[in-house]
């Protein structure tokens, strides 16, 4: 079934994103917004806008009926839900289909497969993919059993989580008790789920992930990301493809990350991540995302590929137009994610009025953002304003492009991140390249500039 | 619609081969202003003019919002304020006891609350010795910079009468 016009059950810089994409490929496209953005620019560039709730996440973008309702309302072929929000909410890809509305996602049997981390991990291991040393706790003497195979310090995580959200570390077997049943009072309170897992922890390791398209029955690899500089399991930092990485260990990640998703019959894009072992040049699965990922301009960078035009094919039932040969990974790509933030105070955040937008352009330069001057950067979403992509001939080039054009990047009348990746990339190990998950948080310690003192 | 990186890039391929060093476009939906900034370096500033297009059945709701809690305070009180605006939260997560409740004692740095602004947490302390007398935001309301959160009565605190908190 051809889209012919596409609901946008999300907000930021990805509804521009896929707003784009639609217009080039002559999709008319429709953004639900809710009360705060209803005069945002990805509204001013959508064919259409739809009410979706008022501005609480909780009443708009996070109902996946109002999601629905929207869609009918409009006479939408399909939703495209984004990332975040309900974008691999398994009632919504159901409710999707109760309303003969194509969800521009996996199937609800994939969404199922990978939102429950343990499933996760046993189909990984079933198609072969090294996973961390773990196990599942479902009481004290469970977890005693499992941590004495896989020793101290270890991650307790929740079943429900991801993305970082649920993990409590567990130093040595006195905290053991304690932290795990702090671990399952919190993931029933926060994913309704109380399971638990233990894994051990890796110190030195760093986030490294591949992306996968398929069609339900074959899949291809686009390459890998490293997304390492991370700060609290927020990503600041990403390129393509992962810096300092055995080329034959570029290649098995691909084939596991294949291999998982052919075991899956997935259909749609995902990205399996990985944590690569520095010392032991190993990884190991951590989980797979069922949706498109902030970062993955870096990829289409290097590929040439435009992701959003692949996902919206595969959700139409059409079979993969790239075969694994035809995917050619050309230079190197980062992106730099501007967030509304004030470093000098602890990240703290700064919604508010644009005055002003000023954006590098060029060959290789790509800035992705939903604020122009007057936008409103609304306090109940994400701080992400901005995302300035770069491609490079190779990463040394990618780095001092990326300098360049952050001189020339002016986002006025919010405080912003850029003058954190300024400091990055004059940080001698970030470009060194291959640091891991805990290097952003060493940088600040060493760099972070005294608070100013405000009266 | 808006101009896409590719149609920047158009452009400003266009004015490399011009010697020009600055472009300002009007067209009818948007205006684009392209400058050359160094030897290499490009920047562009875009504006779309266009009005979001609203479907037909799908009007916004009036723009009547919820109340503003009232900012005047009685005489001799204090007046709580968030540290900056978002959602204000009265227990440190769903299911659990509030931090504060009426009539409990407060120091200058007990938690009274925490503001969720662009998913990210911020304690809301009391600032103040004192009794809380009341509470002018309810929990999940939304607060603006200048809202009234909760109110302290300073002259209880220095009192100590035996009623504890917690």
């Amino acid at each position: 079934m051809r889209i012919h016009r596409l609901l946008i059950a999300n907000r930021g810089e990805i509804a521009a994103r896929v707003i784009r994409t639609c217009t080039r490929l002559g999709i008319e496209s429709v953004l639900a917004a809710s009360d705060a953005e209803l005069d945002s620019l990805p509204a001013r560039m959508a064919d259409g806008i739809v009410r979706l709730g008022p501005a609480p996440a909780a009443q708009s973008y996070l109902d996946s009926a109002a999601v629905v309702r929207a869609a009918v309302a409009v006479g939408a072929d399909a939703v495209h839900p984004g990332y975040g929000f309900l974008s691999e909410n398994p009632a919504l890809a159901q409710a999707c289909a109760g309303a003969g509305v194509i969800f521009v996602g996996p199937a609800v049997e994939s969404l199922h497969a990978v939102g429950d981390k343990l499933t996760a991990r046993s189909h990984a291991a079933a198609a072969g993919l090294p996973v961390v040393p773990g196990g599942e706790a479902a009481d004290l003497a469970d977890a005693q059993a499992v941590a004495a195979k896989v020793g101290y310090p270890l991650l307790v995580k929740a079943v429900g989580g991801g993305g970082g959200r649920g993990m409590k570390l567990v130093r040595s077997a006195g905290e053991l008790p304690h932290t795990l049943d702090l671990a399952v009072s919190e993931a029933t309170a926060a994913f309704g789920d109380p399971r638990v897992y233990l894994e051990r922890y890796i110190a030195a390791g760093r986030h490294v992930e591949v992306q996968v398209l398929g069609d339900g029955e074959s899949a291809v690899a686009l390459g890998d990301r490293d997304c390492s500089v991370q700060r609290r399991y927020q990503k600041l930092f990403e390129e393509a493809p992962a810096p300092l990485i055995p080329e034959g260990v570029h290649a098995e990640m691909a084939a596991g990350a294949l291999a998982l998703a052919t075991r899956l019959g997935y259909r749609g894009l995902g990205t399996v991540e990985f944590l690569y072992d520095r010392e032991r040049q190993t990884f190991y699965f951590l989980e797979m995302n069922a949706r498109i990922q902030v970062e993955h301009p870096v990829t289409e960078m290097v590929t040439g590929l435009d992701l959003v035009a692949q996902q919206l094919a595969v959700a139409e039932g059409l079979p993969l137009r790239i075969r694994q040969e035809d995917v050619v990974l050309i230079g190197h790509a980062v992106e730099c994610r501007i967030n509304a933030e004030d470093w000098a105070h602890d990240f703290r955040p700064s919604p508010g009025r644009i005055d002003r937008v000023v954006l590098p352009a060029g060959d290789g330069i790509r800035v992705d953002t939903y604020v122009q001057g007057g936008s409103v950067v609304p306090p109940h979403y994400d701080s992400l304003l901005a995302k300035l992509i770069v491609h490079g001939t190779d990463r040394a080039d990618a780095l001092a492009r990326t300098r360049a054009a952050l001189e020339l990047l002016r986002i006025d009348g919010v405080t912003t991140t850029t003058p954190v990746h300024r400091a990055l990339l004059d940080d001698t190990d970030f470009a060194a390249g291959g640091v891991d998950t805990a290097f952003f948080e060493r940088f600040l310690q060493a760099r972070q500039p005294d608070p100013v003192e405000v009266s | 619609m808006d101009l896409t990186p590719d149609d920047v890039r158009d452009v400003l391929r266009a004015l490399d081969s011009s010697g020009l060093d600055e472009l300002h476009l009007e067209l009818a939906d948007l205006t684009l202003t392209v400058r050359r900034e160094g030897a290499t370096g490009w920047t562009a500033e875009q504006q779309v003019l266009r009005r979001p297009a609203v479907k037909h059945g799908a009007e916004p709701a009036a723009a009547a919002g919820p109340e503003r809690p009232a900012s005047a305070v009685p005489e001799g009180m204090v007046a709580v304020y968030p540290p900056l605006l978002g959602t204000f939260y009265r227990a440190p997560k769903p299911g659990t006891p509030p931090f504060v409740e009426v009539g409990d004692k407060v120091e200058e740095e007990t938690v009274v609350g925490i503001v969720e602004t662009m998913k990210m947490m911020t304690p809301v302390h009391a600032g103040v010795r004192g009794t809380v007398a009341e509470f002018r935001t309810g929990n999940g309301e939304f607060a603006d910079a200048d809202a009234v959160l909760l109110v302290v009565d300073p002259a209880s605190g220095m009192a100590g009468s035996g009623e504890g908190s917690q």
